[in-house]
């Protein structure tokens, strides 16, 4: 996939108060003189401020980190993770497309992103609230097919499940994360075959999908 | 302590350093690895993969020997040295899959590409390739760059060796060009479209090993194997970088570096290499003289009676320009000195002392920048004096030696200490290292701190210096300027006092001043310029690219120019002009001969016939009276456009008008 600075970019980007102090603390992990080894967290932190990877970000953090402009480019453009065009201001949905993912159904999955989204990955849904893009493997291969919105998982998907979590989201309604087929993680369908001694007095829910539960709450 | 370690490659057992790469190891055996992105000016990339070699006892795969140490290499059982086999079928059948691979979106237009013919990967297509391609699918294609009017792009072909890359941010020190994206959509690009911005671009053209980066100039007029090639010195600045001349019967078609260690390393400034379309612009063809205020084209015979007369007549003074041979400046300097004329070469007023050779040379070579701890630059911006030598001072700069400079504050692409623009400032700066250990220091004179007014205090204080262990380098402008004060052409007191009383101006070459009127001026030279405009007589020769000679380099380094084309029109050797010139005087000079000029020149001045030695010159402190404070100005204003040819060319013209307009020099105009 070619990787340009998209076509229409802000006039300014700065981190926020909150973010220049974390950004500042990363450049002091690294020694005298390799203040540039901070360029991916940083670019990462910049996406996650504005969304994607705006040109005035990248060369604030070149400004910042005291590099060429050209090299936090090249960094820019060769990880997939950076977002170099505008993102759905609700929702980026990231399908996996990997092996095991797509024999358990991926393909439905896109087609209903294709479908409900747009006809093309990383462009805007008409509402500009939702885009979308096949990645490569998440690493939960057990709870296949599987999505991911920012940092959270849905798993055991299917058409059904996802169009209806795609429902929530378009009526803004938080979507509990985890596994649609209500596993706590990638322990089998059919209950646990080992370890069963550890079954009790388990919590509920997976660590990430609790915390969602309780943010949810708030 | 040497590391040496013993290492069998195909069989041969050979001892290496412990640092050396395995292809550095290979080429010293004279054994050929095959390879693109590995250059020996250039950081190690390992990306293009040509150069695999297979490890014996190592891991189950070949290895890039570009990257690869021989102190990497596991011993073998028994401690047995490790063993590498360059000819294996694993190396070849590896070879032959990379190139595969490079091939895949490789265009197939060698017929219409300017690098066919000196083109790396069409010979290793041949050499290391398979014989038929197994790829049958659409093959990619990428936009191309505009990187300026020099160097033309065709993406497509582009390999992704990153040579250019390394190269502008190494050597050239600009950092505009990158490479982007991953994988198939990898492209060598400039950052927002950018042109590049150095006097030192064109090399990224011969290092290009396919035809993506090719000459924009040069484009399609000539086939590299149709191509004379002669070996010769550049006269653009007076480093005298090594060049090699490439011409199709009376044309100079191209320039291009040649490799010199002590010199230029393997690079040439943009004006080197590009000047060449100002040979056959404004070119003086057949002699003039000027009657009733116009020039008139006349014979030989009548321009030279002309000229005989004059001189016989009036007091002459001998000015020799930028562009002189030894050879030319020699015979004039004996014609002259018959006439009981004077002679100049110091022609921008710059006062180098007579006769001290460590005073207008200096004590060090170039190659001692490299080794040097600390660089003191003094009334010099090397950058467009001498770039070639100022991408050195950027290497030693990048090894960790610092670099500090008295004079303007020009950007030198490293960072450097600034310490003021005054002779004050270098006092100062001279005062401070009074107890500092100066065996590593260099000091860097440039001839903005060699001006007449500032009567030769700044060289004082450098020579102070170079006598408590510093080495001086005097860096000129002019690539004649040493061979000319070599041979003592040169009168005390300087261009004024030269042209007190003269009622004939013999000007060899100088275009650079204006010639007070008065006086009557003979011109020789190549080019109609300013010297030309202003002359009486104008006596045409060939240019630097059309005699042989020697010119002495600014550390003292005689080398030999050769003649590549023949003169234009009527025109004539410089030396020959003169000695012709001698015989209607009736005053012959005593040699027929460039070879019998040569002769008679070693027998006068030896070291002038050591080609390509560095003599280590005596340092004689002189005496100088503290003058008063003045600013150290730098002699250059326009690197494009520093000498004659420069300013018939065409090139040059754009890439000055592209620069100052950079400078934002016509935006104040408007």
């Amino acid at each position: 996939m070619l990787r340009r600075f998209h076509h229409t970019q802000p006039d300014s980007f700065e981190f926020s108060e909150e973010n220049l102090k974390w950004a500042r603390e990363q450049i002091a992990k690294y020694p005298e003189g390799r203040q540039v080894s901070a360029i991916i967290p940083l670019l990462w932190r910049a996406q996650e401020q504005e969304g994607w990877l705006t040109k005035p970000a990248t060369e604030y953090v070149a400004n910042m980190l005291g590099m060429a402009r050209i090299r936090a480019y090249e960094v820019a453009t060769f990880y997939f993770m950076f977002q170099l065009q505008p993102i759905g201001s609700i929702a980026h949905i990231q399908v996996c497309g990997t092996t095991s993912c797509m024999i358990c159904g991926a393909e439905d999955l896109i087609s209903v992103c294709k479908e409900r989204i747009a006809s093309i990955p990383h462009q805007l849904s008409p509402c500009e609230r939702f885009s979308w893009e096949e990645v490569e493997c998440l690493g939960a291969c057990a709870n296949a097919p599987m999505i991911q919105i920012g940092k959270d998982y849905y798993e055991d998907l299917s058409r059904e499940s996802f169009e209806s979590l795609l429902d929530d989201l378009f009526a803004n309604r938080k979507p509990i994360p985890g596994s649609r087929k209500g596993r706590f993680s990638s322990e089998p369908q059919t209950g646990v075959k080992c370890l069963a001694e550890y079954e009790n007095g388990k919590a509920k829910f997976s660590p990430a999908v609790s915390l969602a539960r309780i943010e949810g709450d708030q | 302590m040497s590391d040496l370690r013993k290492i069998i490659i195909d069989g041969i057992e050979t001892e290496a350093l412990g640092d050396m790469t395995l292809i550095q190891v290979c080429e010293q055996m004279g054994i050929e690895i095959p390879r693109f992105c590995y250059h020996e000016r250039l950081s190690i990339a390992g990306n293009c993969r040509m150069c695999l070699v297979e490890i014996v006892g190592g891991p189950p795969k070949p290895a890039a020997s570009c990257a690869m140490q021989v102190k990497d290499l596991r011993p073998g059982p028994e401690g047995a040295p490790p063993e590498i086999r360059t000819r294996s079928d694993m190396a070849r059948q590896a070879r032959e899959g990379v190139m595969e691979f490079l091939l895949i979106n490789h265009p197939l237009d060698c017929p219409i590409c300017d690098q066919g013919g000196e083109c790396d990967l069409q010979d290793q297509a041949v050499a290391y390739g398979m014989d038929f391609s197994r790829y049958r699918e659409a093959k990619r294609a990428i936009d191309d760059l505009d990187l300026g009017p020099l160097v033309e792009t065709h993406m497509t072909r582009c390999i992704s060796c990153t040579r250019c890359v390394r190269f502008t941010t190494e050597v050239a020190g600009i950092t505009q060009m990158g490479q982007s994206g991953r994988g198939e959509d990898a492209e060598i690009i400039s950052y927002l479209n950018q042109t590049l911005h150095s006097n030192m671009q064109g090399n990224i053209i011969d290092l290009c090993p396919v035809g993506a980066l090719t000459s924009k100039p040069y484009a399609f007029t000539a086939r590299s194997w149709e191509l004379e090639k002669v070996e010769s010195i550049d006269v653009m600045d007076a480093l005298g970088s090594n060049i090699r001349v490439d011409s199709k019967g009376r044309r100079v078609m191209r320039i291009l570096p040649r490799n010199h260690d002590g010199v230029n390393e393997e690079w040439i400034s943009d004006k080197t290499r590009f000047v060449w379309d100002g040979l056959t612009n404004q070119r003086l063809d057949r002699p003039f003289i000027r009657v009733d205020g116009k020039l008139v084209a006349c014979s030989w015979d009548q321009a030279l009676d002309e000229a005989g007369s004059l001189l016989k007549s009036e007091q002459v003074t001998s000015i020799a320009g930028d562009l002189a041979s030894v050879e030319a400046v020699y015979a004039l300097g004996q014609l002259t000195d018959s006439l009981k004329g004077k002679k100049e070469c110091r022609v921008n007023n710059v006062d180098l002392p007579i006769g001290n050779r460590s005073g207008y040379v200096g004590t060090s070579r170039i190659e001692d920048i490299d080794s040097a701890g600390r660089i003191l630059m003094v009334g010099t911006n090397p950058g467009v004096e001498a770039p070639v030598l100022n991408a050195r001072i950027r290497a030693s700069w990048l090894a960790g030696s610092h670099v500090e400079l008295v004079g303007e504050a020009v950007d030198l692409t490293y960072g450097y200490k600034h310490h003021g623009t005054d002779l004050l400032s270098w006092q100062k700066l001279a005062k401070n290292l009074e107890n500092v250990d100066l065996a590593d220091t260099l000091i860097i004179l440039g001839q903005g701190a060699l001006h007449e007014s500032l009567d030769n205090s700044a060289l004082g204080i450098a020579m102070n210096l170079a006598d408590r262990g510093a080495g001086l380098l005097i860096l000129h402008t002019a690539a004649a300027r040493v061979g000319a004060m070599d041979l003592g052409f040169a009168t005390e007191g300087g261009m004024d006092q030269a042209l007190d009383g003269a009622g004939v101006i013999y000007n060899l070459g100088v275009d650079e001043i204006d010639i007070p009127s008065g006086p009557k001026v003979i011109y020789q030279g190549s080019h109609g310029d300013r010297g030309a405009h202003r002359a009486d007589i104008i006596l045409p020769a060939a240019a630097y690219t059309e005699e042989a000679g020697i010119f002495v380099n600014t550390e003292g380094r005689p080398q030999l120019a050769s003649k590549a084309t023949f003169p234009v029109g009527e025109a004539k050797e410089n030396w020959a002009i003169v000695r012709a010139l001698s015989g209607k005087l009736g005053m012959p000079l005593e040699y027929n001969s460039q070879i019998q000029l040569r002769l008679k020149l070693a027998k006068e001045f030896p070291h002038l016939m050591e080609i390509d030695m560095v003599r280590q010159n005596e340092l004689q402190p002189i005496e100088t009276e503290q003058a008063g404070n003045a600013e150290l100005k730098n002699v250059i204003n326009d690197f494009y456009l520093t000498n004659p040819i420069a300013r018939a060319s065409a090139v040059m013209a754009e890439l000055s008008y592209l620069t100052r307009s950079r400078d934002g020099e016509f935006n104040e105009a408007a």
